[in-house]
């Protein structure tokens, strides 16, 4: 318990080296990487999945690779939005 | 550690203007790109004679009219979407040719990696495909099929219209634009931070000798580079030709 009150006030001394600007600009910074990573965790599974069972289907049916592909680029383009959405709150974090 | 210094992204996206400085019609590199992205595939088309067996340069232009026709619109459409052909095949050049600008050295920068051009795009394609809804069903018959899914119980009628008309008429050109402009602020940034770390490894004697796998990874990923700004000219055309379809026939 003393720990964690020595811990809170080391944390405490530490922010108060900082103007307010300076505390908003180092917590966007952080925070940013930890933003693009999370968004790029779900559709990176997302794709591999589709991109996956694209490639399992047009090796069973070769004659319909060409719809299978654009419906794949469909996929990609919907799964991909959430990863952008957490480049762009990347972006802005970051540099905003 | 190693003296990197990335520039601000103001330094990376922002321009001077060459000409009318200041006023609104200030006329700077993206307008430029802007400007050529228009007048290339023009100048392409009208140089291209119509005859029966292509030859030169009408091969190129008949090939990309084909592309656009049979990948696109009898993909997302079908034969009944052909009147769409040159809205969409306009979008798709536009925008290509607004991205493969990101590799064209002296330009390097990828025109839609300004949020205002997506997004004039994606309420060309919000309204195209509002239009197109409008006159194929009726006021009232497309606003019934694009925000009650059939078969929704009584009880949750409100709240399925409300997320419908979120997705369908808010979160559409939203994504749209949104996909298209941070793929290519993405794609940018990553050229830009590999062309930093060659220039920084070169000043640094000691680090020199890996400045082959950053040089390499520079062209490597120009290549990429230049797939992305096919692919996403690609993807924002046929999600285009995908939402006319959705809102010409009803569910």
């Amino acid at each position: 318990m003393s720990a964690l009150a020595s811990t809170a006030s080391q944390v405490i001394e530490l922010a108060q080296e900082f103007t307010p600007a300076e505390a908003k600009a180092n917590a966007g910074a952080s925070s940013a990487g930890f933003a693009y990573g999370l968004a790029a965790i779900g559709p990176g599974i997302g794709i591999g999945y589709l991109v996956g069972q694209a490639v399992q289907a047009m090796a069973r049916q070769p004659e319909a690779a060409g719809q299978v592909q654009t419906t794949m680029f469909l996929g990609i383009a919907f799964t991909e939005a959430l990863a952008l959405i957490g480049f762009v709150v990347f972006i802005l974090l970051k540099f905003a | 550690m190693f003296a990197l210094e990335f520039p601000s992204i103001d330094n990376l996206v922002k321009w001077p203007e060459y000409l009318f400085e200041g006023t609104f019609a200030g006329f700077n590199k993206i307008s430029l790109i802007l400007v050529l992205a228009m007048l290339i595939p023009t100048v392409l088309f009208l140089l291209a004679k119509r005859d029966l067996v292509p030859r030169g340069i009408q091969n190129i232009v008949e090939s990309i009219v084909e592309f656009v026709e049979n990948q696109i619109i009898m993909a997302a459409i079908g034969p009944e979407g052909m009147k769409y052909l040159p809205l969409l095949l306009s979008i798709f050049l536009f925008v290509f040719f607004g991205n493969i600008f990101e590799v064209i050295p002296t330009f390097q920068m990828p025109a839609n990696a300004r949020m205002a051009n997506p997004l004039i795009l994606a309420v060309v394609v919000w309204v195209t495909f509002i239009g197109a809804g409008i006159k194929a069903q009726g006021f009232g018959g497309f606003m019934k099929s694009s925000l009650v899914p059939p078969g929704t119980p009584a009880a949750l009628l409100p709240l399925m219209m409300l997320i419908e008309f979120i997705s369908t008429f808010l979160l559409r050109p939203f994504g749209l634009a949104v996909r298209l402009f941070a793929n290519m602020l993405a794609g940018h940034i990553l050229l830009v931070t590999f062309g930093v770390l060659c220039i920084t490894l070169w000043t640094l004697s000691p680090l020199v000798v890996v400045l082959p796998f950053s040089f390499g990874m520079l062209v490597a990923l120009t290549g990429f580079e230049m797939m992305v700004a096919f692919l996403q000219a690609f993807i924002f055309a046929l999600l285009a030709a995908v939402y006319i379809n959705l809102s010409i026939h009803a569910h």
